[in-house]
């Protein structure tokens, strides 16, 4: 019968990323519901040095597969080794991240094991050691709480800033284990030719604790820099809403809503934004949201735990001051 | 080059969803369907590069009826044909259940790359193309901000937008495309187009038609199952902040997120 969690970690050029912590964390708390144990899958070049990290979070065993066409992934080498594992160790559940990553390898993954697979979920329960997910649907104006038929492993993917990390424990070890797989390279198919690194060492929207976020009455891209100034100073990062990006002011890849990024920082703070409902389906999920607008009849005050009435190329810049006063 | 594009249709995205009694769907009464808006970006780009490369697109669409209004406005947009299948089985397929009856289309199709938007804006899923790129054994990349196909046809070069940066990936055809907002600015159907759609070929299958079996898809087929669909979380305006100037605002802002907050 099929035993235990995984989790299928990530790594970037080597170093670990924040979703494999909380996915074992959420692996671990699930585990010792159903009795069983947790265990992280690796997959990298010269990785297994970080194996032990995983093991600290709560991983009874970690399989690593190290090999140099692992390095960066590749949806074909990935499904490739991680099917082959799933098919010989037999896992009842496989969680990944609801990464760029974790969404590509997830679906092609239970197509080719022939399972179900619920994206993006914000929690997860059991139901005699069936896994029930809850995921947002229509870009969260709805939730969906699913479960799984003729379905194992049971693959789901877990919405990155949402589960909470188990403390570390140092003393807690994870057995390490090598990983047996064939990868041939007639299965691979994609090649990546080229990384392109953004400037700065920002985190990404989907996983920052912190963004501030300019819109159409930022007026024009010359002025994002009082944005950027605030954002600097607590360590946030910048997003736009659809009109700033459709006007050529900032990239899409700072695009928060229903046809961009989905959030859910600790803090948003909306400057000129009005809080269209596509908008607000992206970041009505963050845990404060602050909105700085001069209309006072703006719906986003609406949503807003505090809004600031006033102009924002006023308010941003004292903002920014009295930060100063207090870090 | 013959390209086909995969197309859902899909609440507009103004739509405020409501909860149907029955806690397992939503209210559909006055909804306005569109087609999914990151298939737009599809459509557009698989236009482009029949312009340069000459061939066919073709416009697939699983779902009732009402489906062939978005597939005739891609028609309109300068699409060659589209097939529908609609079959009252289908109802409660799940993406794999999707994906086997795009699958079954496809398998009869002469095709050098197929297009689907990166996920529909309804179910959120985002795996339609993944699975259907597994099913019929080609290489997918996602997630695409531009794509390049080589002057004799035969690869593809996709800048795809991962967190941080972006990865440029190489794939031979036939393989399968998700498009990403940014992809290209899709074209409005003209009036001449819009007329001239609706004498394009739209044909429509059942499932017997593609000889797939009913338990295969629809509900009765799907590996995910819903149990229930809840309104989030209302979320309740807060304080407006006190002040007579930007300054006293802000000074009154930063207590709140220092000290009640504690999120600076
Ligand atoms: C299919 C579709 C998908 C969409 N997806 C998204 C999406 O993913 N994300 C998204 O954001 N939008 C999306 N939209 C667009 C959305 O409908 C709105 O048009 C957009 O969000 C508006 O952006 P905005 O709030 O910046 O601009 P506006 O609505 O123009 O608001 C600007 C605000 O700035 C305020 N303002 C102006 N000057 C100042 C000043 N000096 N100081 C303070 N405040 C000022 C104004 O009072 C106003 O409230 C989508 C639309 C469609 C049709």
């Amino acid at each position: 019968m099929a035993q235990g969690i995984w989790i299928v970690a990530e790594q970037k050029e080597g170093e670990l990323r924040k979703i494999s912590f909380e996915l074992v964390s959420e692996g671990k708390r699930l585990a010792d519901k159903m009795g069983q144990s947790v265990t992280a899958i690796l997959l990298g070049s010269n990785i297994k040095e970080k194996a032990p990290e995983l093991g600290k979070y709560g991983a009874d065993k970690v399989i690593v597969a190290d090999d140099n066409r692992l390095a960066t992934y590749t949806t074909d080498a990935y499904v490739s080794v991680i099917a082959e594992l799933a098919q010989k160790e037999e896992p009842a559940i496989i969680l990944l991240g609801a990464s760029v990553q974790g969404k590509d390898l997830s679906g092609r993954l239970a197509a080719r094991l022939g399972v179900g697979m619920a994206q993006d979920c914000v929690e997860f329960s059991l139901d005699n050691s069936n896994l029930v997910a809850k995921r947002p649907i229509y870009a969260g104006k709805a939730y969906a709480t699913v479960t799984f038929k003729d379905s194992s492993p049971q693959i789901a993917t877990a919405r990155p800033n949402v589960f909470e990390l188990n403390e570390p424990d140092e003393s807690r070890s994870a057995e390490v284990i090598d990983a047996a797989f064939s990868l041939d390279d007639s299965q691979l198919k994609t090649k990546v030719v080229e990384v392109i690194q953004e400037a700065g060492d920002k985190p990404d929207l989907t996983e920052a604790e912190l963004i501030v976020s300019g819109g159409r009455g930022m007026k024009g891209p010359e002025n994002y820099n009082i944005i950027e100034e605030l954002a600097d100073l607590i360590g946030a990062t910048v997003g736009a809403s659809r009109s700033a990006v459709d006007a050529g002011w900032r990239p899409h890849s700072d695009q928060v809503g229903q046809t961009g990024k989905v959030v859910s920082p600790n803090l948003y703070i909306a400057c000129g934004i009005s809080g269209a409902i596509q908008h607000l389906a992206g970041m009505s999920t963050s845990k404060y949201i602050v909105a700085i607008n001069k209309d006072p009849e703006a719906p986003i005050f609406q949503k807003a735990d505090y809004g600031v009435v006033g102009d924002l190329f006023d308010v941003v810049p004292a903002l920014t001051e009295e930060i100063k006063k207090i870090l | 080059m013959n390209i086909l594009v995969c197309l859902k249709q899909v609440p507009d995205t103004e739509t405020q969803i409501k909860v149907a009694p029955d806690s397992k769907s939503i209210v559909t009464d006055n909804i306005k369907w569109v087609m999914n808006p990151y298939d737009e970006y599809a459509v557009e780009e698989g236009l482009r590069l029949k312009e340069k490369f000459g061939g066919e697109v073709t416009i697939i669409g699983v779902g009732p009826t009402k489906v062939t209004e978005s597939i005739r406005t891609a028609l309109a947009m300068g699409a060659d044909k589209g097939i529908l299948v609609d079959d009252p089985a289908l109802t409660g397929s799940d993406s794999l259940g999707t994906a086997k009856i795009l699958a079954a289309v496809i398998k009869d199709l002469d095709y050098n790359l197929i297009l689907c938007g990166k996920q529909g804006v309804d179910d959120d899923y985002g795996v339609v193309g993944s699975n259907l790129a597994e099913l019929l054994g080609i290489p997918q990349i996602s997630i695409v901000l531009k794509l390049e196909v080589s002057e004799d046809g035969s690869t593809v070069k996709a800048h795809r937008e991962v967190e941080g940066g972006t990865l440029v990936i190489e794939a031979s055809l036939p393989a399968l495309i998700t498009a990403q907002k940014g992809l290209n600015e899709p074209r409005y159907a003209s009036l001449p187009g819009i007329m001239k759609a609706k004498k394009k070929p739209l044909d429509v299958k059942t499932i017997a038609d593609l000889g797939l079996d009913a338990s295969e898809v629809g509900e009765s087929g799907a590996k995910i199952k819903i149990m229930q669909i809840t309104p989030p979380e209302e979320r309740l305006a807060g304080k407006i902040v006190e002040g007579e100037t930007p300054q006293e605002k802000a000074a009154n802002l930063v207590k709140l997120l220092h000290e009640e907050a504690k999120v600076i």
